[in-house]
Parts: C-alpha cells; sequence; structure tokens
C-alpha cells in the first residue's frame, strides 16, 4: 500500500540513512563508536519494550539473554585460529572448533538461540506476575552468568573472549535498529500487538475474551529475547571482548533506564532516549574524571556518572512517572500538528 | 443451549461449588440470583473454564466443554462479561470494541456489530475515541457489555452487571440486556440485585453456599415468601 503517508516515512528513514551516512564518513572513531552503541541500545531497548511494556510484564533478566546472543554469534564468527589462541586454558569442545560462518548469520542464530532459551526459561515462570516475575527474570539471568563463567570449554570461563573481529558498523547497528523499529511498529498493529497490549491493561478481561494468556506473554518473552541476542551480538562485535562480568545486572539496568525515561511501552520514545542516554553516558565521562570547579578542585570519583543517571531515574520515576512519552507516538500526524502550531504563531 | 450437572469446584481446600446443576434453553434469559460468596461468579467461571472443576459435566450445543479452553469457547459463542467491568482503561472506547473481536477475522461481520453495539449503546459511539478509564461507571459497564457482544456471542454470561451502579444506570442496562437476548442472544446472568434480575428472567436459580436452594419462573420466585425476606428485602 503505498500512501502519501507512507511515502513521507519512507523518505524520513532516506533522511535519517543520509544524515548516518555524512556522519559515519566525517566523525571520529571515538564519536562513531558511540553512535553504533546508541543504535545497538535502541534495539535493546526495544526489545524490552515488548516484554516490560507491550505485555507489561517486568522482566528483568535482559542482560541473560544479551549475553547468550553475544557469546552464540562471537564463537560463530571466530576462526579457528582466534579460537586457538583464545581457549589456551582449556581447548574449545571440538565440534565448535572449525565452525565459521559470516557475521550476519551469525547475528541471527545468537538471536535465535537467544530466543529458544528465552522462550525456555520464561514457560516456567509467566505464571508469576509483577515482583515475582522481576526476582524470577533476575535470577535467571544471574544464572546464564555464572554458567558462562564455568563452562570452560564452551565459553573460556572468565576469561572471555578476546581479540574478536570488529564486525559491527553503522551499517549493521543502525540498519538493524531502523528495521526493529518498523517490525514493532508492525507488531502493535497486529493483532498479536493488540492482544499484548490487552493482557497489559487487564489481564482478567483479556483472559475471559479468549486470548491466551500463556501463549501471548510466551510470544513477547520470545521476541524480546531475540532481539535482546541480536543486540548482544553487535555489542560483542563492536567492543571486540567479552566476559561474563559484561553482563551483569547494570546492563539490565542501562536498558531499564533507557525504556522508564523514554515512556514504557513507547515505541518512538524508547528510541529517542537511547540515543540520549548513550549520548549523556559518554558524555558525562567527565564526571568520572578530576574536576576543577575553580575554588575548588573533586578528585575523580569512578561512577559518579551512574549515581547521577541512577538520580535522574528516581527523579522521573516521582515526577514524570510515564517518561519522556509516555504511552504516545510522535507520528507523522502530531508531527504535523507540532509544526502546525509554529506557522500559526508565525502568521 | 447449556446444561451443568453435579458441578464441583475447589479453591485449594475449601469446596466452593458443591455439586451445582442448571440449564439454560435458547433465547432465554436466566439469572443466578444469592448472596456474596454463595459461588456465582465461580460457576460462571468455571463454565469458561477460567477455574477447573473437579467433577461434573457441562454441556454447551451438545458437546462437553467441561475441560475446553476458554479461547475455543469464545470462538463458539460463549462469552463471560466479567465482574466489575474490566475495561482495559488506557486504550479508547473504539479500540476496546476491536479487541472484542480479537478472535473474529470476518471484517464485514465485526464492522456490522460495531454498528449494532453504536445503535444499543450511543454514548458509546460519542465517546468512541475517548480514553476508557476517563468515562463513568455505567458508561464502563456498557463498554464491557458492547465488547462481549462484539464476540458474537450466543451465550452471554454477564458476572453483576449492576454492581456499584446508581439506580437508573441499573434499569438502563437491563433495558439494554432484554434488547439484546430480543436479538437471539440468551443469557446466564448473576446478580445480588435480584428484583431487577427476576423481572426480566424466564427462569431463575437461587444460590446459597455452593448449593442450588432454589429455582422456578423468575415471576414465581419474585412471588415467593422465602426469596422475599432473603433477598427482596419484604
Amino acid at each position: 500500500m503505498i500512501d502519501k503517508k507512507n511515502l513521507i516515512r519512507f523518505g524520513l528513514i532516506l533522511i535519517l540513512i543520509l544524515i548516518l551516512t555524512i556522519l559515519n564518513t566525517t566523525m571520529g572513531k571515538y564519536e562513531i563508536r558511540v553512535l553504533n552503541l546508541a543504535g545497538i541500545y535502541i534495539i535493546l531497548g526495544l526489545s524490552l519494550n515488548v516484554i516490560n511494556g507491550f505485555t507489561g510484564l517486568f522482566s528483568l533478566g535482559h542482560a541473560g539473554f544479551m549475553a547468550i546472543g553475544a557469546y552464540t554469534s562471537s564463537l560463530l564468527t571466530m576462526s579457528a585460529l582466534q579460537k586457538e589462541s583464545n581457549f589456551f586454558a582449556e581447548p574449545i569442545v571440538p565440534w565448535l572448533a572449525n565452525v565459521q560462518i559470516g557475521f550476519l548469520p551469525a547475528l541471527l542464530m545468537g538471536g535465535i538461540i537467544a530466543a529458544i532459551l528465552g522462550a525456555l526459561i520464561a514457560a516456567p515462570i509467566l505464571k508469576l506476575t509483577d515482583d515475582y516475575l522481576a526476582i524470577a527474570t533476575l535470577g535467571f539471568s544471574e544464572i546464564i552468568r555464572v554458567i558462562f563463567t564455568n563452562t570452560q570449554s564452551l565459553t573460556n570461563g572468565a576469561l572471555g573472549i578476546k581479540g574478536l573481529t570488529r564486525f559491527t558498523t553503522i551499517h549493521y547497528t543502525w540498519g538493524i535498529a531502523i528495521l526493529t523499529v518498523l517490525f514493532m511498529f508492525s507488531l502493535r498493529r497486529s493483532s498479536y500487538g493488540k492482544a499484548l497490549m490487552a493482557i497489559r491493561e487487564d489481564q482478567t478481561a483479556a483472559e475471559a475474551m479468549g486470548i491466551d494468556l500463556f501463549k501471548h506473554k510466551l510470544l513477547a518473552f520470545t521476541i524480546g529475547s531475540f532481539f535482546a541476542g541480536i543486540g548482544g551480538g553487535l555489542l560483542a562485535h563492536l567492543m571486540g571482548t567479552i566476559d561474563p562480568l559484561m553482563f551483569r545486572f547494570l546492563l539490565t539496568f542501562n536498558v531499564l533506564l533507557i525504556v522508564v525515561l523514554g515512556g514504557i511501552g513507547s515505541i518512538t520514545g524508547t528510541a529517542i532516549s537511547a540515543v540520549v542516554v548513550t549520548v549523556m553516558l559518554e558524555w558525562l565521562r567527565f564526571l568520572d574524571g578530576v574536576i576543577d570547579l575553580g575554588f575548588m578542585t573533586i578528585q575523580g570519583i569512578p561512577g559518579l556518572r551512574m549515581v547521577l543517571f541512577s538520580l535522574l531515574l528516581m527523579m522521573v520515576i516521582i515526577f514524570k512517572q510515564k517518561g519522556l512519552m509516555g504511552r504516545d507516538e510522535i507520528t507523522l500526524d502530531s508531527l504535523g500538528g507540532f509544526l502546525g502550531r509554529f506557522k500559526k504563531k508565525e502568521a | 443451549m447449556i446444561t451443568i450437572s453435579d458441578l464441583h469446584v475447589y479453591y485449594g481446600g475449601i469446596h466452593a461449588i458443591r455439586g451445582v446443576s442448571l440449564a439454560v434453553s435458547k433465547g432465554q434469559i436466566v439469572s443466578l440470583i444469592g448472596a456474596n460468596g454463595a459461588g456465582k461468579s465461580t460457576t460462571l467461571r468455571s463454565i469458561m473454564t477460567l477455574e477447573k472443576p473437579r467433577e461434573g459435566r457441562i454441556l454447551y450445543k451438545d458437546k462437553d466443554i467441561t475441560l475446553t479452553r476458554t479461547t475455543d469457547l469464545v470462538k463458539d459463542g460463549l462469552v463471560l462479561v466479567p465482574e466489575g467491568r474490566h475495561v482495559f482503561t488506557n486504550l479508547t472506547v473504539e479500540e476496546n470494541l476491536i479487541l472484542g473481536a480479537y478472535l473474529r477475522k470476518n471484517a464485514q461481520a465485526i464492522a456490522e456489530d460495531m454498528a449494532w453495539v453504536y445503535q444499543l449503546f450511543p454514548r458509546l459511539k460519542e465517546r468512541s475515541r475517548q480514553r476508557a478509564g476517563t468515562m463513568s461507571g455505567g458508561e464502563q459497564q456498557m463498554l464491557a457489555v458492547g465488547r462481549a457482544l462484539m464476540s458474537s456471542p450466543e451465550l452471554l454470561l454477564m458476572d453483576e452487571p449492576s454492581l456499584g451502579l446508581a439506580p437508573l444506570i441499573v434499569k438502563d442496562i437491563f433495558e439494554i440486556i432484554k434488547k439484546i437476548n430480543e436479538k437471539g442472544v440468551t443469557i446466564l446472568l448473576i446478580e445480588q440485585n435480584a428484583k431487577v434480575a427476576l423481572e426480566i428472567s424466564d427462569y431463575a436459580y437461587v444460590m446459597e453456599t455452593g448449593n442450588i436452594v432454589l429455582e422456578g419462573k423468575g415471576r414465581d420466585l419474585l412471588k415467593d415468601e422465602n426469596v422475599k425476606k432473603a433477598y427482596l428485602g419484604a
């Protein structure tokens, strides 16, 4: 269906791609890295948004699914030589030693394995609600991390995997991020998306209407884990190094922060807040260093910027619970209305 | 249309429904009256398989549906309006109604039902773009009924449609229940407000602590001395 609105949407995406291409060629290495991170956090934020935002399931297990995706894709892109030099403490399991596939299929596999394990983990605990579900998912995420620390011949344990080829580029991160945004919009418009929202709004009514709670909650978890796995794979191939400690609760917290700030349930809100939070996290790094205020000097306190972010999250929860966008979206209509107001003022 | 025989339901160790049997014929309005905690809601929830009965059989359109999945029951025209309205407060009236037709595919039939619901409840049409949570209790109850109608019910189970509503609005709701029934929808109704329920019912059952203690035509029960004393405040 080609109508005017779709054409404008398509045009806006093209403009975004153009801007990204220009940025990609003009910016320095560090800035490009931040831009890549922003793209990855869009994917991660949106994946958590399916579970927490659309369906209203309070999951804190995201880092675990990201770890699965990161490790799966890393083990698949590494050459036999890379594997040999990494797994010096204990050799890698033979069936993985000589496997090497391209980056994109490896990412996809990471997503699929994360989705399967996400579904398997979610199935027994989906009867739980609210805080109980949060505790259970948090527990599972930690279990995954502990398992990865101890499966020396599969994940290289606490040593982590180093020297990954840095396949992740703007094309991958933002390409997949744009696809994810489009997927989320069509998911929400679909009957599945509507059922997810019905569950979030009122479980009793949804159940009475014949919406299969278990099936749809499982679907939300599977989709969320899939994109978390993809995001994890991109992150691994951006950093070049992964180890189990990377996937602590702090990582889930970062993603949760993005979703809460952006507005739980809002797609555009999450995407915007992903970019803002990533850029701020980098920009505020000066807080961790020595700060000279003129009249006094603060010695570097590592982690001060995270204190600031935690404060920010508290402020949002106290004063603006709905986040940046609430459950609303920036759409062409709302954008038109916004621009229209300016035009009226001029006249 | 539906026959329940010797239904037993337990909540943990509590024997909530103790051998309930009742029947609803096609085209009727049947009500189930009784005090709080008598087991009325549990009976309806068991029909929808939202609770699993330990004993007993439920026949719907001559099929055993005792443990059939809720989804399949809704598809087969058995629809529940849950107690306490349960509308989707953050969604608009129209979105609520569309969700009611969630399991249906035929777009034209859905549109026809939507028009019918708007005709039954003109107030909902006026507020179609408003968030459901911003409406009054009575309007939300109308929406809950309208949403159930969007599932194209043959047998509509209604759990306390008058709960917490002003007397005037209760009257409206019951007028509409009659209209829905005239359109060919069979209705099984739970009520604490025994008088209004019995007035429109073809047949009624009185429930006490998990048992059916009395049954009869709605008009007859209105005159029954025991019912008068216990439920009609006479």
